[in-house]
């Protein structure tokens, strides 16, 4: 983050060493289940499970049609429903529209869907920003949206998630929906990306390799 | 409640943090101040109640302080308010353990 630290990372290290201790000295917390939240976040759950309902949607037209009318129940449909995404609204991108979500008092975000938000989500910057020059904070991903598409933010909040339903890439009539799950990002899942075709990822993307 | 966190259309906050192939956490503190969070909120205190503890954080503070350090401000006020853990005990362990690691 941008942000100054007051505290130095080792004084903040001990610090949440110490609060550590205390709670599994007092039996507030088991180790065991610090370990298991951990493991949860890092490696069960992700942008693949997001991916999962884009790719069923595209090739599902009558599950496509209850998602975008109720989220929340169309994906308890898959058994994907969980903490942090109890109420989930999904909007779909089209050649007219781009959606964007964003959270702007904290950093709200479909966490059994799509993981722990990335660092640029919960940023100041990302928050305050997007609001008011979405289009500019999408050039930073590299994304141009062209001005004839209109550009929707939606700000998320405490009981109420949304997710990006992107639009499915051309030339991808062939592919399985475990491949199409495949081609579908994090960031198209949040509207800073849009999903592109496999040819495309094949080639090495000039503006993301860092120099 | 007004304060620094409602910060749509807010200026001056520069460019976008973007960074590639992120872990989801950037150091074990991060992961543990989660992990103690999550364990917390759904047994002693609402998720709701997390996140206006980070609310009330000191608006320079907040200003200042990265993700997981709100976090950590939240889960400290809560565990010292619900009296599960004493500012004292807080400051006292890190003694210990600082003695303990030198």
């Amino acid at each position: 983050m941008t942000s100054h630290h007051h505290h130095p990372e080792a004084e903040i290290a001990l610090r949440v060493k110490a609060i550590e201790s205390l709670l599994v000295e007092k039996g507030i917390v088991d180790p065991e289940t610090l370990d298991t939240i951990i493991d949860t976040y890092e490696h069960q759950v992700g942008p693949h499970i997001g991916a999962q309902i884009v790719a069923k949607a595209w090739v599902d037209a009558d599950f496509k049609a209850r998602l975008l009318a109720d989220g929340t129940r169309a994906i308890s449909e898959l058994g994907l429903t969980g903490f942090s995404s109890e109420h989930m609204v999904v909007v779909e991108n089209t050649p007219e529209v781009h959606n964007l979500i964003v959270c702007t008092l904290c950093s709200c975000y479909p966490w059994a869907i799509l993981g722990l938000p990335p660092t640029w989500y919960k940023s100041f910057a990302y928050r305050s920003r997007v609001v008011i020059e979405p289009r500019k904070v999408l050039q930073e991903f590299g994304l141009e949206i062209p001005s004839h598409v209109e550009v929707r933010v939606w700000d998320s909040n405490a009981d109420l998630r949304y997710l990006v339903l992107p639009e499915r890439p051309a030339d991808t009539e062939d592919m399985s929906e475990a491949e199409l799950a495949s081609l579908v990002t994090r960031n198209a899942m949040i509207g800073t990306a849009n999903v592109h075709p496999p040819t495309l990822l094949t080639q090495p993307a000039a503006q993301e390799v860092s120099p | 409640m007004n304060g620094p966190h409602d910060m749509g259309g807010m200026h001056g906050m520069g460019p976008i943090p973007i960074e590639e192939n992120e872990p989801v956490f950037h150091s074990e503190w991060e992961a543990k101040v989660f992990a103690m969070s999550f364990a917390t909120f759904i047994n002693y205190f609402p998720v709701d109640e997390t996140r206006h503890a980070s609310e009330r954080m000191p608006p320079g503070d907040y200003l200042s302080s990265s993700y997981y350090e709100r976090w950590l401000y939240a889960l400290e006020l809560l565990l010292t308010e619900h009296h599960l853990v004493t500012p004292a005990e807080i400051e006292a362990r890190i003694v210990e353990l600082a003695q303990s690691e030198s």
